[in-house]
């Protein structure tokens, strides 16, 4: 309960005003004598007492910081947290379900890059097996008309050889007669007489017999 | 009368009214609650109004004291605190917007009233052992038993204890009420002095330069002030409440 110079140089104008006697007043503590005055007068309370400490004042400002508190209190409670908190909650949530899309989005691309690359695999897969039908194919087919053709040189050859072995045993055959005719006309001559066909082909015989 | 740097703090009746001999006038310092509740709720209200995915620069502003308080809360009395949220934010926006009301040139200050941060302090000392003994009976009382203590020491540091709990709504009410009245007085006497010193002549103005230097400062530093003793008065708050939510966890 300071007394400011404010207040002291009040004083006499308060004394009037509450007509107080001067001599009570010297007596009392300054705190009732702002009582006195303060309920009489609204302007008074520059009196002795440090305003903050006017506690004539307690009462309305407590009632008046109830009501203006407790106000405050529901208006927030009931209408601004909710708000704030919904915003707050919305953009949470938004947040969240942008993040879950671009995540489904990130699934959808990555399945439909495994897709491409399986159905790449499988079409080089299907690539190779065409082209190794196709050559495999290729290599039957070759194999046939090689074997075709082996097979009709082989009949050519047969038959050659056949040939050749008809004409061999003919020259053969015809080697017999020419050596018998020689040998005929030989002994003729060396000997001067004809020797019989028949005994002609005997020696011939017997000399390629050995 | 004018020059009085305690006239600021007057409390003068607008309506008086007077209920079973006591006075519950509307005053200055009533005014001055309702234009805080309406600066406050509105700035709130209407700010959040258009409820944007992206928020306007107001409405982050709300946002963002928003999520202050509630991270603050969140850290001082664990997520269990969450229940005290609006009040919290009520004390919290209620603190800051009376203290940056007040730092307007001829507005009233209701946070330079004891009465009224005393009233707030209770309110919150009050709801912390309500709830404490709500919450736990008389389990609550282990607030005042550390755990670990030697048997020889028990009384002295229960002592201490209840003590240091029955001084909170005080030192709570005065940390608030005295750093609103001291910047507010400090600042109207260095303003005091430009006005005075500016009286008399050339050197007179030449001299108060470094009181007018010193009241620009002094003002950067109330709002600073208006600002941290809102965010102080809330954070003892988180902490008291989170005794009533853990009384055994020292």
């Amino acid at each position: 309960m300071s007394v400011t110079p404010a207040s002291a140089e009040s004083t006499p104008f308060e004394i009037a005003q509450a007509e107080t006697p001067a001599d009570t007043h010297a007596a009392q503590p300054a705190g009732e004598v702002h009582t006195e005055t303060g309920v009489a007068h609204g302007e008074e309370h520059a009196s002795g007492v440090f305003p903050p400490f006017d506690q004539t004042t307690f009462a309305s400002q407590v009632l008046w910081l109830a009501i203006t508190f407790g106000l405050f209190y529901l208006l927030m409670s009931k209408l601004v947290i909710p708000r704030i908190g919904g915003i707050l909650e919305t953009r949470h949530d938004r947040i969240a379900q942008d993040l879950d899309e671009a995540s489904r989005l990130k699934a959808e691309a990555d399945a439909a890059i495994a897709s491409y690359e399986q159905e790449l695999a499988s079409a080089r897969a299907k690539g190779n097996a065409i082209a190794s039908t196709a050559r495999d194919e290729a290599k039957a087919k070759a194999d046939a008309e090689r074997a075709k053709i082996e097979a009709s040189l082989q009949d050519k050859i047969a038959g050659a050889e056949a040939r050749i072995a008809e004409i061999k045993a003919k020259a053969l055959a015809d080697v017999g007669t020419i050596a018998e005719d020689t040998t005929g006309a030989l002994v003729e001559q060396l000997i001067g007489a004809k020797a019989t066909k028949a005994e002609v082909a005997s020696a011939v015989k017997t000399a390629a017999g050995e | 009368m004018s020059n009085d740097p305690t006239h600021q703090f007057l409390v003068n009746k607008i309506v008086p009214i007077e209920i079973g001999g006591i006075d519950f006038s509307f005053t200055n310092s009533s005014l001055f609650m309702v234009a805080t509740v309406a600066v406050a709720a509105g700035f709130l209200y209407f700010t959040t109004s258009q409820r944007g995915l992206v928020p306007s620069r107001l409405q982050s502003v709300s946002e963002m004291s928003y999520e202050f308080v509630a991270s603050m809360l969140r850290d001082g009395a664990g997520s269990h605190g969450m229940k005290f949220f609006p009040f919290v934010f009520s004390l919290f926006m209620f603190v800051l917007t009376a203290n940056l009301i007040g730092m307007v040139p001829y507005f009233f200050t209701v946070t330079s009233q004891i009465i009224v941060t005393f009233t707030l302090a209770l309110l919150v000392i009050g709801t912390v052992i309500f709830y404490g003994f709500f919450k736990h009976g008389f389990g609550f009382l282990k607030l005042f038993v550390p755990s670990g203590v030697p048997g020889a020491l028990l009384p002295l540091v229960v002592s201490i204890e209840v003590i240091s709990f029955l001084s909170r709504p005080i030192s709570l009410s005065i940390r608030l009420f005295a750093n609103m009245l001291a910047g507010h007085i400090t600042l109207k006497v260095f303003a005091g002095f430009v006005a005075s010193l500016g009286a008399f002549g050339a050197i007179g103005v030449a001299g108060s330069i470094l009181p007018l230097l010193m009241t620009v400062a002094l003002t950067g530093l109330e709002f600073l002030v208006s600002f941290l003793q809102a965010y102080v008065f809330a954070v003892l708050t988180c902490m008291y409440l989170n005794d009533a939510l853990h009384p055994g966890g020292h």
